[in-house]
């Protein structure tokens, strides 16, 4: 042993003695994860994390969270002199003053808007792979909650520089926040200290944005990675994979160095395209005043869907006891996200309580053989490109010569019209795959090669597939649906008929499958 | 006498006689005529009217009407003034290449004397704007660009974007990039309100403040792409497609290099 290794070896020792570190290092360092791209989504979105909150701390150095009103004599010209709030003059500063503040608040923004894409392609693989199954409800519904905090968060970090197209993004906010019935115009009322816009608003959001928003991140993230910890990852079905064990790598040396190797990438392909690529270019939009506004005004991707819905509906207001309510604005602005996000938090319940299966599973589903599941999500996904699409109507119509109005009308009778047909669509697709992948267990590979056989008639060779790829297309459970009988054991009709016979007929909808090669259908193809 | 008298019965005597009257006439038409240099002004005016009304007939007035009266499909050009034919001819958006919604900026039918004759020809029908002289077009000198920044937030932006990119409006219509606009057409705009533009007149937007426009509009031209590729200056459209497309397809490329075993 050299003197290095002693003096390591006593540092770790009196560490150890005080701590009792080894044996949970030991336990914690040989964990093994099991290696996948698809896996990989959700550390893209925890490092994106870990660069917005380094430079979200640099932009705060020089960010001035006030509405007080400043003439600008700074570096941008075509701004000289004009009267602007601190916040912008501020934003002005660190883009055009301090050495790489417009690098830093672009690795900000690009690292945002790439946070919350990572996310919601993780949340697609967790969804169409069935990882929220049991026992990762509970995972499930924290990392919904981490979608809406993350669409808030981003919502309020663009809106802080005070520009005039977030302060036309505040505007809505402050519309959608007064079309809640009876209490709207309060809330509206408290939230900006007075009317809109005051000087209270961006102090506040600032805080929200930088302390409160942040410190329940960190926390619900904490919670998600160390359940996923306790848990285990889940893993695609294989040879030799249970649901009992996890096949993988280590997580040390292997997925340490993969991981940090990982984070150094995003953090670079962030860096990358700040540098390349311009971003929220504020000096262009101007500083806020409620009397202009800009043609094209968008809000950033994950809140285009809200205005794409926002944009589609027709003008209806309805006038009572002296309220008015706002049904173009509450109906996409508040009830169709609240069903929304309610729905998808409480999809793991529905589908089990569907499908009758209280157990655990550790292997995720391919998303063919669950074609219930994968066409409400392809329904889900249809749904909201629908609404993107129309968000950006105004570009799209400049941009492919078409009209706001044709665009607008395509995505109102789109958005009733494309998920139901997406569903279907995908449901036989599903099936159709199904199908295909029990032909090929069946009958093997074309091999393109043709035999001529005595009597003078061709066949292709088919050539079997190997243990392997057998098991991989046919490991999978195909379970039977629900059957709730009316009368139970004892003869005596059971209660709530209706929803079980609902129940009875959704279940079988769910299991609707391609029946998977038996051995016995092996074996009889063994014979031929 | 005599010898002149002999060919007084001359064959040639009246013709002569009748062409040396001809000139006489002519000549000291001329010279009276050229004593009044007014008068010599308000001929070649109208004939450039004259070539102007000829060019209109062949070309405009199928749509406007044989005295731009107007028609169904056309309005009336009566008082629209020379500065509406300069911007509407002079810009290629007239005569229009098919019945769409919008006329759009194209290269123009006629050249630049034809344009000049047609708004002379139009101006005379009846007073209207009229084109804005080399004199007015001081926006180098008299111009502020912030200012003009400011007026066109306030005034432009709702239609013509944050960096007068352009934009859509309802039904097709569409507010035009004023990218590579000249000065004068944007002028011209401004006081004649084009298609589905208001009219801005000097009491709303002084002259001074529209120089501040397109000193602003000209800077924006040529400001450079500050932080990178712009993107096409229309918002967070373009960043969140980029985003999807080279962020998280180049991550996911990546992942998939890093989980793929070597075989």
């Amino acid at each position: 042993m050299s003197t290095g290794e002693k003096a390591l070896g006593s540092v770790a020792n009196y560490v150890d003695e005080r701590t009792g570190a080894a044996a949970w290092m030991k336990k914690n360092l040989n964990k093994v994860f099991p290696d996948h791209w698809s896996f990989m989504l959700g550390e893209v979105t925890l490092y994106s994390f870990i660069i917005l909150l380094l430079s979200g701390t640099f932009l705060t150095f020089w960010f001035d969270p006030s509405q007080r009103e400043v003439l600008y004599e700074g570096e941008y010209q075509p701004l000289n002199g004009l009267k602007m709030s601190a916040a912008y003059a501020s934003t002005l500063h660190i883009s055009f003053d301090i050495r790489g503040g417009l690098l830093m608040r672009q690795i900000h923004h690009w690292a945002a808007l790439l946070f919350m894409a990572a996310m919601i392609a993780h949340l697609l693989r967790i969804f169409f792979t069935g990882a929220f199954r049991k026992p990762r409800e509970f995972n499930w519904i924290i990392g919904v909650g981490l979608v809406t905090l993350g669409i808030v968060e981003g919502f309020l970090g663009y809106s802080l520089p005070d520009d005039l197209l977030s302060g036309t993004g505040i505007r809505i906010a402050e519309a959608i926040l007064q079309a809640i019935p009876v209490v709207g115009t309060y809330l509206a009322f408290f939230a900006f200290g007075g009317a809109f816009p005051g000087e209270a608003f961006i102090p506040r959001i600032f805080t929200v944005h930088v302390l409160l928003l942040p410190g329940i991140f960190l926390a619900l993230i904490t919670v998600h990675l160390m359940l996923v910890w306790y848990q285990k990852h889940t893993q695609f079905p294989g040879p030799g994979r249970t649901e009992k064990n996890v096949v993988g790598y280590s997580l040390m040396p292997i997925y340490m160095a993969k991981a940090g190797g990982f984070f150094f990438i995003v953090f670079g392909v962030t860096a990358f395209l700040s540098t390349v690529a311009s971003i929220n270019p504020i000096w262009l939009y101007g500083p806020y005043t409620p009397g202009q506004i800009s043609a094209g005004s968008q809000p950033d991707w994950y809140m285009g869907w809200l205005d794409g819905l926002v944009r589609m509906s027709p003008p209806i207001e309805t006038h009572a006891f002296g309220h008015t309510i706002s049904w173009n604005i509450l109906i996409p602005g508040l009830i169709v996200p609240g069903i929304l996000f309610t729905g998808m938090a409480l999809y793991p319940f529905i589908e089990s309580w569907l499908t009758g299966d209280k157990r655990e599973h550790h292997l995720l589903d391919r998303p063919r053989n669950v074609p219930n599941r994968t066409a409400l999500g392809a329904m889900s996904l249809t749904f909201i490109v629908v609404t993107v699409i129309n968000g950006g109507n105004d570009i799209i119509a400049t941009n492919f010569s078409l009209t706001i109005n044709q665009i607008m009308w395509a995505s109102r009778i789109g958005i009733f019209v494309l998920p139901p047909l997406a569903f279907v669509i995908t449901k036989r697709l599903c099936l159709s795959l199904q199908r295909a992948d029990r032909d090929l267990v069946l009958h093997g590979k074309e091999s393109g090669t043709l035999l001529r056989l005595p009597h003078g008639e061709f066949v292709e060779v088919h050539q079997p597939l190997n243990a392997h790829e057998t098991f991989a297309l046919t490991q999978h459970e195909q379970k039977p649906a629900l059957v709730l009988p009316t009368f139970d054991d004892h003869g005596v009709k059971r209660p709530r008929a209706m929803l079980n016979k609902w129940r009875t007929r959704m279940s079988s909808a769910v299991s609707e499958q391609i029946q998977k090669p038996t051995p016995d259908d092996m074996k009889e193809i063994e014979h031929h | 006498m005599k010898r002149l008298s002999r060919y007084r019965k001359h064959r040639f005597a009246s013709p002569l006689a009748l062409l040396f009257a001809l000139f006489l006439i002519g000549t000291t038409f001329s010279v009276a005529n050229a004593s009044s240099p007014k008068a010599s002004a308000s001929l070649s005016r109208s004939a450039a009217v004259d070539e102007g009304r000829q060019i209109f007939l062949k070309g405009c007035s199928s749509c406007h009407g044989l005295n731009a009266e107007g028609g169904k499909i056309a309005p009336s050009l009566l008082g629209v003034g020379a500065a509406s034919v300069d911007f509407q001819v002079g810009t290629g958006r007239m005569p229009m290449a098919d019945m769409s919604v919008q006329a759009m900026r194209k290269k123009p039918l006629y050249n630049p004397d034809q344009v000049a004759a047609l708004a002379n020809y139009v101006a005379s029908l009846a007073p209207g704007p009229g084109i804005p002289g080399d004199e007015i077009m001081v926006y180098e000198r008299d111009g502020n660009t912030a200012q003009g920044g400011e007026l066109f937030r306030t005034n432009c932006a709702m239609c013509h974007n944050f960096a007068g990119q352009g934009g859509a409006l309802s039904q097709g219509k569409y507010a035009p990039t004023v990218m590579g606009a000249d000065a004068k057409t944007i002028y011209e705009a401004m006081i004649t309100g084009p298609q589905s533009m208001p009219v801005f007149s000097d009491r709303i937007i002084t002259p001074a403040e529209k120089l501040s426009i397109i000193k602003w509009i000209k800077g924006a031209e040529v400001e450079p792409a500050l932080g990178g590729a712009a993107l096409g200056r229309v918002g967070p459209v373009t960043e969140g497609l980029l985003v999807w497309t080279f962020g998280l397809g180049l991550l996911i490329g990546i992942a998939v290099w890093l989980t793929t075993k070597v075989r």
